[in-house]
């Protein structure tokens, strides 16, 4: 018998004690909802059981709890629905059970009973280790605060990863180089520094289409990019993704490694978005994004979904390589067929040409160049 | 239907913009009871809905308007509503010459404008008599002693007793129309002589076919005639004889001093040429009128649709709109940079525009047009001489002997304060001063310039260095030599054809900067780096570099991003629709138009 192909779970948490200026996820305030939030907790674990149902044996990879800020969530809460994936999806390993975590006093005092719940890994949102730059951000925590819980995080849990973000305004090359090196001081065996992006409809957003201040020119991102690569392969971490870098191969996030590579995920929570095989083909699914919609779904469907799109191959083949060319393996070329794309493919000669992606009889994938215009390298492949 | 001689007047009337032209016309339309109030639209005679809005007529329209005078006798007034801009001139000079008077009508705060002065001496050429009218003569800031003294000074004609009116309050209506009576002469003309009109502007009409605007001078038009047109050599059958009221009505024939339509199942408005003379077929006149002339473009460009797929619509509409209007030509062209389109030919920028917004409005079309380029004369090593309407067929330098370019003859009005401004502008654009007067506060000031220097951005500068107030007129006095050179623009090396141009040697320099540097500006980063050069010959003039993109890529795309990566993408596919492919360089069509609109100073 072969084995069952494998499923990664994304729940999706969406509350926060205070909402960052410069995020565009689907988060709303936690205060005065507690009853809801145990409604929402109970409803996802319908979903997840639903949309099991429907998947038939599927291997389970990895839950990932994401937000908003799942370090809100009950412990308990988030063991029942750890558990619950487990039973519905059952692995022959262990699972990569990974939570998303503010670096508040709070949540720290909570690490261990998240460890005894089921996490293994946590990822933390430092951000910034400099208090001006956290206020700027609009974080509710100090880089002291952030410090010790990193500290707690590496007693209890046997994996951590830091987030950061970087290219903020007047930030520089030496500053950051400082600030990367302090991260690694806290012995962390992934890192995602990301590039500060200002989004549309965020308070950055309509901060910056004000005038009210200017991000940083494409320069300082490109020069704090090179920083970032060098003194991360120094430290002996592996540029794996874009903005992902890991100590080793075992350090890498399984869950989103997974999702790069093309495997199914459920989604459960409002907004979450799931990737599923079925016998009609893979379905790009979308539950429902408020909260009050998603329960209502939950309870009338029996899943949260609200838009269901059908990928035909093209559509799904896009998807591939846009994510696939993120990572550094690259894209085995049979996935991307669709595309036409292949070592005689004259879209693909010139970005080979421009030293921008290696391409094989088996596999295209981005140089590093490559990946530091991998939205020009897109347009040029599939636009 | 026959009015005695003495009991027609014909007129037109002259004005600058915003004067008030339209408005009058329309008050004399409603006082002689051509249209009850309630057929009265705003502003009658301007048809179009770009000649609304832009408060600008541009195909003459006619009007008959009975009028009983003071002296008890019913008199038959046309009005004939001539076309206001200077790219029309000829137009306005066959109107013109359909009648024997104008009324000059000035706005009674504003005064004299550089406009009123190039028609009215128009008029004057034609031996017109003029009747000065100053109108808006109710506002407070009417001034009417200043204004008459202006007229008297400035265009040299008695303005004594000018009538005062307001068309807009009803005010001096009847004055206007009594001295339309006893001031402006009747038209001559001999029944008994072979039939002499003149074809004063033709238009196609959806129910009519192309209907005919004529003034008969000698002899009678009737219907079933048989015609003959002498410029055109061509014969038709008149089918239909009639006038406007300005709603039109049939009439059985018209005769000397009439003003009316035909319609003869003529097929296109190309074949009926403007001051033409119709004679009968068999009964002809001896002598043509004077003062014929074919219409011939002076400005000219290439459009191309922005998607290529819209190649065929373009065709389709650009046919349609030269039916109603012969003055504008065009022929095919393929463009390296931007695919199939057409070599279109203009009176004039304001024609050219015109015709860019109809068909962008009325039939929906995106279009790229590329700079706009005159018509220059160039003389061989061989001797033969050729006109050059498109940079692109420019010969090889070297079989050239000399190239000449059109220059115009302009007339500015500006406040004393911009004057310098506009004397530097003037200066610029390798302009020679010929007069410079007074003109109460404002300066007249008379430059020859050549037409190239003036079709880029001449007349939206003037605008910008005198806040608006200075006004501006032309005319073409002909082609003269001079040291031009072809200037190519090149991007990533290789030359993109739709915006090369001729340029002046002493100007090549200032100009190719100006392009390198706009499309520096317009043409998004690469993958690599693209070098943009202005080149005259093999010789680099200019030169500008858009550096290769740094970084480009989405900081974060996890499993929840992928569906929004994707639409990005096929929004990609949708805009890339709108650049051009120039060999490994997308470029923006903006970025045609932006790189002829160049800020200088």
């Amino acid at each position: 018998m072969t084995e069952a192909p494998p499923v990664a779970v994304y729940v999706h948490w969406p509350y926060c004690s205070r909402i960052c200026p410069y995020c565009d996820f689907n988060v709303v305030r936690d205060r005065g909802r507690a009853a809801e939030q145990a409604a929402l907790a109970a409803a996802i674990l319908v979903d997840l059981e639903t949309q099991a149902r429907r998947l038939g044996p599927r291997r389970l990879v990895s839950v990932f709890f994401g937000g908003g800020t799942p370090s809100l969530l009950d412990p308990e809460a988030l063991g029942r629905i750890v558990e619950r994936a487990r039973t519905l999806f059952p692995g022959n390993g262990p699972a990569e059970v990974t939570l998303e975590a503010n670096p508040t006093d709070a949540e720290a005092a909570r690490f261990r009973a998240f460890a005894d719940a089921g996490v293994q890994r946590l990822s933390l949102g430092v951000q910034s280790l400099e208090d001006s730059a956290l206020a700027f951000l609009g974080r509710n925590h100090s880089a002291a605060e952030a410090r010790r819980a990193a500290e707690t995080a590496r007693a209890v849990f046997p994996r951590l990863s830091l987030d950061l973000i970087y290219a903020r305004p007047e930030q520089t090359a030496r500053a950051w180089r400082d600030e990367l090196a302090e991260a690694l001081a806290l012995g962390p065996e992934h890192v995602s520094p990301y590039q500060l992006t200002i989004e549309p409809g965020t308070a950055f957003g309509r901060a910056v289409e004000r005038g009210r201040w200017r991000p940083p020119d494409g320069d300082l991102g490109a020069d704090l990019w090179d920083v970032t690569q060098a003194v991360l392969e120094a430290a002996g971490f592996d540029a794996y993704e874009v903005s992902n870098h890991a100590r080793g191969d075992a350090a890498r996030s399984r869950h989103n490694l997974a999702i790069w590579r093309g495997a199914e995920y459920v989604g459960v929570g409002p907004g979450a978005h799931g990737r599923l095989d079925l016998a009609a083909g893979r379905l790009a699914t979308r539950a429902a994004r408020a909260i009050g919609d998603y329960l209502d779904r939950v309870r009338e469907a029996g899943v949260g979904w609200d838009e269901v799109e059908a990928l035909d191959s093209s559509a799904a083949a896009e998807e591939r390589l846009l994510l696939g060319l993120r990572i550094r393996e690259g894209v085995p070329l049979a996935q991307v067929k669709a595309l036409g794309l292949g070592p005689d493919s004259p879209r693909a000669a010139v970005l080979v040409e421009q030293g921008l992606i290696d391409i094989d009889a088996e596999r295209i994938r981005t140089t590093e160049a490559g990946r530091l215009v991998l939205d020009r390298v897109l347009a040029e492949l599939i636009a | 239907m026959t009015t005695p001689l003495d009991r027609i007047r014909n007129f037109s009337i002259v004005a600058h913009i915003d004067h008030g032209k339209s408005t009058l016309s329309d008050r004399l339309i409603q006082t002689t009871g051509g249209l009850t109030a309630r057929e009265m639209t705003s502003q009658v005679l301007d048809n179009m809905e770009i000649e609304k809005e832009r408060g600008i007529t541009i195909k003459a329209q006619t009007v008959r308007l009975k009028y009983k005078a003071r002296d008890g006798l019913e008199y038959v007034l046309n009005l004939m509503d001539t076309p206001g801009h200077v790219d029309f001139a000829y137009e306005v000079s066959r109107s013109l010459a359909a009648c024997e008077g104008s009324i000059l009508v000035v706005d009674a705060s504003q005064g004299v404008e550089a406009q009123t002065l190039a028609n009215v001496y128009q008029a004057i050429d034609n031996n017109h008599e003029i009747v000065p009218v100053l109108n808006k003569i109710d506002l407070p800031a009417a001034d009417p002693e200043r204004v008459r003294q202006q007229i008297e000074d400035v265009i040299g004609i008695d303005a004594s007793d000018a009538v005062e009116c307001s068309a807009k309050s009803g005010i001096g209506i009847d004055e206007v129309l009594e001295a339309i009576v006893t001031r402006l002469p009747p038209p001559k003309g001999d029944e008994t002589a072979p039939l002499k009109a003149m074809l004063v502007d033709a238009w196609y009409d959806a129910y009519l076919g192309v209907v005919v605007l004529v003034r008969v001078i000698d002899g009678r038009l009737r219907v079933g005639q048989q015609v003959h047109m002498m410029q055109t050599g061509a014969s038709y059958r008149v089918d239909k004889v009639g006038v406007f009221t300005p709603k039109t009505v049939d009439v059985e024939s018209l005769g000397p001093g009439e003003v009316g339509f035909i319609t003869a199942s003529i097929k296109e408005v190309a074949h009926a040429a403007v001051g033409d003379t119709i004679t009968d077929e068999k009964k002809r006149t001896s002598e043509p009128l004077p003062g014929f002339k074919e219409v011939q473009p002076v400005v000219f460009c290439g459009l191309f649709p922005v998607d290529a797929a819209d190649f065929e619509d373009l065709r389709a509409a650009i046919g349609r709109l030269r039916l109603n209007d012969a003055s504008f030509s065009y022929e095919m062209e393929s463009s390296a940079a931007l695919g199939f389109g057409f070599r279109c030919g203009f009176l004039g920028l304001l024609h050219l525009e015109i015709i860019q917004e109809r068909l962008s409005r009325e039939f929906d079309l995106d279009l790229i047009a590329t700079a706009p380029s005159v018509v220059y004369k160039i003389k061989l090593r061989t001797g033969a001489e050729i006109d050059l309407h498109n940079p692109v067929d420019m010969p090889d330098p070297m079989q050239i002997e000399a190239i000449s370019e059109p220059w115009i003859k302009a007339t500015i009005l500006t406040p004393d304060e911009y004057l310098g401004a506009v004397i530097k502008l003037c200066q610029d654009r390798r302009g020679e001063q010929k007069e410079l007067s007074y003109v109460g506060s404002r300066a007249l000031v008379v430059y020859e310039l050549p037409l190239n220097e003036v079709v880029f951005d001449f007349y939206d500068r003037l605008k910008s260095v005198s806040k608006g107030y200075a006004s501006f007129d032309y005319e073409i006095i002909g082609h003269r030599t001079g040291d031009l050179v072809k200037m190519s623009i090149l991007v990533n090396a290789e030359p993109v054809d739709a915006l090369s141009m001729l340029v002046h040697r002493g100007r090549a320099e200032t100009r190719g900067r100006g392009m390198v540097e706009k499309m520096k500006e317009l043409i998004p980063p690469h993958l690599f780096q693209i070098p943009i050069q202005a080149a005259i010959g093999g010789k680099i003039i200019a030169r500008e570099t858009v550096r290769a993109l740094r970084k480009d890529v989405t900081a974060k795309c996890y499993g929840g991003d992928a569906s929004r990566k994707r639409k990005l993408l096929d929004k990609q596919k949708a805009g890339k629709k709108r650049m051009r492919q120039f060999g490994k360089v997308e470029i923006p069509q903006e970025a045609f138009i932006a790189a002829l609109k160049m800020d200088e100073d």
